[in-house]
């Protein structure tokens, strides 16, 4: 019997040191492997130019009409191109259309002779007219969601929610082969920028014919840097240099390989072992455990960049405590934001007061810079709590009611959630619960208000104020809050009809001063981090000012 | 026999109505819609949307325009997943589950009984005793920590194999071990404790005392008749292995069906909740009927005409 428990003893002990052993050693490679990167920089191109990335989940579609997400968008851009494109810095710069004019609401596009299909057409102004009004068109099936996305073109609305019915009143046509003259509906200053975007993509007319031209890599001819060659569902992505582009000698890149996985910590172990060139968002994801042994391993392969997203908590203004406002300040004055970046959401996000994030275009600057959110209050322990008891004194309440915070079942909203709740408790005594919920469920019960705090998250479509301003108007349909204010609707009209930039940012400062500071109808968190891992000898990478990612440009180094 | 089997198979299609029926009107209750998401979608094109998926129609009219469509054989399109049918989505990804799962059912089949089969021969003996140790483990870790635990010794630390994907031979062996794990485990100790009877049974002491040959006694007599609880525990097994791989397949990156059911369910996708549904539900029902006739050839104590009493 002893020789018997001896026997296992000595059995476990054996399989524990060998994996002990194991790790040891394992260690010290990851750390000569470190090493070895760091210094293996090098001006030479790899001879295989090959880039390895992973999509954390399927792109829906590849059809750039009906693509909405982060992961079919950064597929689309290594495939289509648009009339402009942005470069690295973000400045708009010719993409099909090689030079343009504007005079007032009309733009006229010129587009590049050499500018061709992947089938070998050339691309012209009827693929654009066509692919846009395809958009638009209510036939279409299945309905283009981010149809609204063209509704700055003149009668672009009126046609997509059937008021009008002739294609043709709609102000994009096609004068000749290689110009496109669109008419817009009011001045809008972003126009241009948008012309880079998915949904103003052209597609090949031959797709009117054929509902599944974009799931299939035969079928989906596009007129970008790159082709798809390959779409295995649930396992991998590859589209392939397309030798018909117009500026082929600009791409270095042969391939783009992409799996498909939608585990964090398998995206991570993967690129540190070397399958993958580039990990993290927006089209992947680093678990944020990670981050901090990441910050000290890798330092020069983590890139942490703000990006035009703002986290925020909505509070619902129709039912107490939160419909009153002191009380709404005092949560929002109660919390230590840079303690919650530094000790949960670790991803040096920045602490934010207003709902518009760095990095949107304002008059000359950056709307942020030019309107400071620091107007917007900051926070005070014992002002929360002053405001706390006025508030309660004016909604008639002796002491908080019981308080429920919501959030969509996900671990880093979670741990945020606790820490915030903590906070609130400590200063301002406040019972609050948190309930996590699945995401539709989560998303059906603040659309109805059926909610006190509700976590939120908003990222710019375009670069405007406007992308944020608009969603708090008393009919948005992204305003979850029970908010409606006249003036606040007034503002947003003036800034979406005038031809003067400065007036409109003016317009829409006035407004999110109303939204914020004189109402606090959200309690604005933080502006969201982009965080990625790129791989020492990969250059440009570009991530825009909205968290976007090209690679179309991407060059491997020797290493 | 023909009424057992027809009576089994009428049995199975009132469980597959049943099935459907309840997972439509369960998936119809969960809140939300495909087209959700935290930029609303003006309400003219969602409207329009419902309309095009006919969702805007009462659930009891969806219902059985559903049932009319799968007994004409139209699962439909996913309505997440764009232009893509669901027959294709399936057919697409099980492959790689069933790949990854018939690999691992002849890998612990194989592996199980030599584990056991050396235990039981080195009876209360070092072999003995290190197949038993590693057979505990392998039922008390969860497949799950094994693969992680592979995943960063094998691939991410030693760099043998890759950390995800499934494309070479070289990509089974991490996930074909994490997913064998456990009944390597379980049919180790299955096959031991049934050998050890044999070989005690007085039929084998008989085979030695004539002077047979140990190799032929043992392959002739210990194995098959040590093996039969082994095979009543193959059909569970199976099916276990091939519609549970989920976990393992979403460690390992491999795109398989499990992976697809997941996302559906939360993207509300419901033409591709019902198509996988089902899919599960005939091979679960399938296996259960072939087992069914199976014990009637391997077990003449069930008497057919009994059944209704019994």
């Amino acid at each position: 019997m002893n020789r018997k428990k001896l026997l296992v003893l000595v059995t476990l002990l054996l399989a524990l040191s060998t994996v002990l052993a194991a790790c040891g050693q394992n260690n010290g490679n990851a750390g000569s492997t470190n090493q070895g990167n760091a210094g293996t920089q090098s001006d030479k191109l790899a001879a295989d130019q090959t880039f390895h990335i992973n999509l954390a989940s399927e792109p829906p579609t590849l059809d750039p009409a009906q693509s909405q997400d982060n992961v079919s968008s950064a597929v689309l851009r290594t495939l289509f191109e648009g009339l402009t494109l942005k470069d690295k810095d973000g400045n708009i710069v010719p993409g099909v259309a090689e030079k343009w004019e504007q005079k007032g609401k009309e733009y006229t596009f010129h587009l590049r002779s050499d500018a061709k299909w992947s089938n070998g057409d050339p691309v012209t102004a009827k693929d654009f007219e066509f692919a846009w009004k395809r958009v638009l068109d209510p036939a279409t099936v299945p309905a283009p969601p981010y149809a609204y996305q063209l509704y700055y073109i003149k009668n672009a609305q009126a046609y997509n929610e059937k008021k009008i019915t002739d294609a043709s009143q709609v102000g994009v046509k096609a004068v000749d082969d290689k110009t496109l003259k669109v008419t817009l509906e009011n001045e809008t200053p972003y126009f241009l920028g948008l012309t880079s975007f998915t949904t103003y993509y052209p597609v090949h007319q031959s797709v009117k014919n054929n509902p599944k031209w974009a799931a299939d890599p035969s079928t989906l001819i596009s007129n970008g840097p790159f082709k798809l060659t390959t779409w295995t569902t649930g396992q991998a992505l590859e589209v392939e240099k397309s030798d018909k582009y117009w500026d082929a000698k600009n791409i270095t890149l042969n391939k783009i390989t992409a799996s498909i996985v939608d585990q964090a910590a398998t995206e991570v172990s993967s690129y540190k072992s070397g399958q993958l060139d580039l990990a993290g968002q927006p089209i992947g994801e680093i678990p944020t455990d990670q981050i901090a042994s990441l910050k000290s391993e890798v330092p020069n392969e983590l890139t942490i960049k703000g990006i035009a997203s703002t986290y925020y908590y909505l509070f619902n203004t129709t039912t107490k405590p939160f419909d009153n406002v002191k009380i709404r300040q005092a949560f929002t004055k109660a919390i230590n934001r840079q303690a919650l970046i530094d000790n949960v959401t670790l991803a040096n996000q920045l602490p934010a007061f207003g709902l518009v994030p760095p990095g949107i275009k304002g008059v000359d600057k950056a709307y942020r810079e030019e309107n400071p959110d620091t107007v917007y209050g900051k926070e005070d322990a014992n002002e929360a709590k002053t405001l706390l008891t006025e508030g309660l004194k004016e909604s008639g309440l002796t002491k908080l009611p019981k308080i429920t915070l919501i959030y969509n079942t996900n671990d880093n909203h979670k741990k945020l959630a606790l820490a915030i709740v903590d906070m609130w408790k400590q200063t301002l005594g406040a019972e609050v619960t948190v309930q996590n919920q699945e995401w539709g469920v989560f998303l059906q019960n603040r659309r109805n208000l059926n909610y006190q705090v509700a976590r939120a998250g908003f990222g710019a479509d375009y670069d405007d104020p406007m992308t944020f301003i608009d969603m708090f108007t008393s009919t948005s349909g992204n305003n979850d809050t029970g908010f409606k204010n006249a003036e606040y609707d007034k503002l947003v009209k003036e800034a979406y009809s005038s031809n003067d930039n400065k007036a409109r940012n003016a317009a829409m400062k006035k407004a999110e001063d109303i939204l914020i500071k004189d109402n606090q109808v959200i309690l604005p968190i933080y502006y969201y981090t982009n965080i990625q891992l790129v791989k020492p000898y990969v250059k440009d990478v570009i991530v825009d000012y909205a968290g976007q990612l090209d690679i179309t440009r991407v060059k491997l180094m020797e290493h | 026999m023909v009424r057992y089997i027809t009576s089994k198979f009428l049995y199975m299609l009132v469980s597959l109505l049943i099935l459907i029926t309840a997972t439509f009107f369960l998936m119809k209750a969960i809140p939300g819609n495909p087209f959700m998401s935290e930029k609303q979608v003006p309400p003219q094109i969602r409207e329009r949307l419902m309309e095009q998926y006919g969702l805007d129609k009462p659930v009891i009219v969806q219902y059985g325009q559903y049932l009319k469509n799968i007994a004409q054989g139209d699962f439909g399109i996913s309505m997440k997943m764009q232009n893509k049918e669901v027959t294709g989505l399936i057919t697409d990804t099980f492959g790689a589950s069933l790949k990854l799962g018939l690999v691992a059912i002849v890998v612990s089949l194989v592996v199980g009984v030599l584990l056991g089969l050396l235990a039981a021969l080195y009876h209360r003996r070092l072999i003995d005793n290190v197949a038993m140790v590693l057979a505990v483990l392998g039922i008390a870790v969860p497949s799950f920590v094994v693969a992680s635990m592979l995943q960063f010794v094998f691939a991410q630390k030693a760099g043998i194999f890759n950390v995800m994907g499934f494309n070479g031979p070289l990509d089974y062996v991490l996930p074909v071990a994490a997913l064998a794990a456990q009944p390597i485990a379980f049919i180790a100790r299955l096959t031991r404790s049934s050998m050890l009877e044999v070989l005690h049974a007085d039929y084998i002491k008989t085979a030695r005392a004539k002077g047979l040959n140990w190799m032929t006694i043992l392959f002739r007599h210990v194995v098959r008749n040590g093996i039969l609880p082994v095979i009543t525990y193959l059909g569970p097994m199976t099916a276990n292995i091939i519609t549970g791989s989920v976990v393992i397949e979403q460690i390992f990156g491999i795109g398989g069906l499990g992976k697809v059911f997941v996302s559906s369910i939360s993207n509300r996708d419901y033409t591709l909740i019902m198509g996988v549904t089902i899919f599960y539900g005939v091979i679960l029902m399938l296996a259960r009927f072939l087992t069914d006739i199976a014990y009637v050839f391997v077990d003449p104590r069930i008497k057919l005409t009994n059944r209704k009493e019994g």
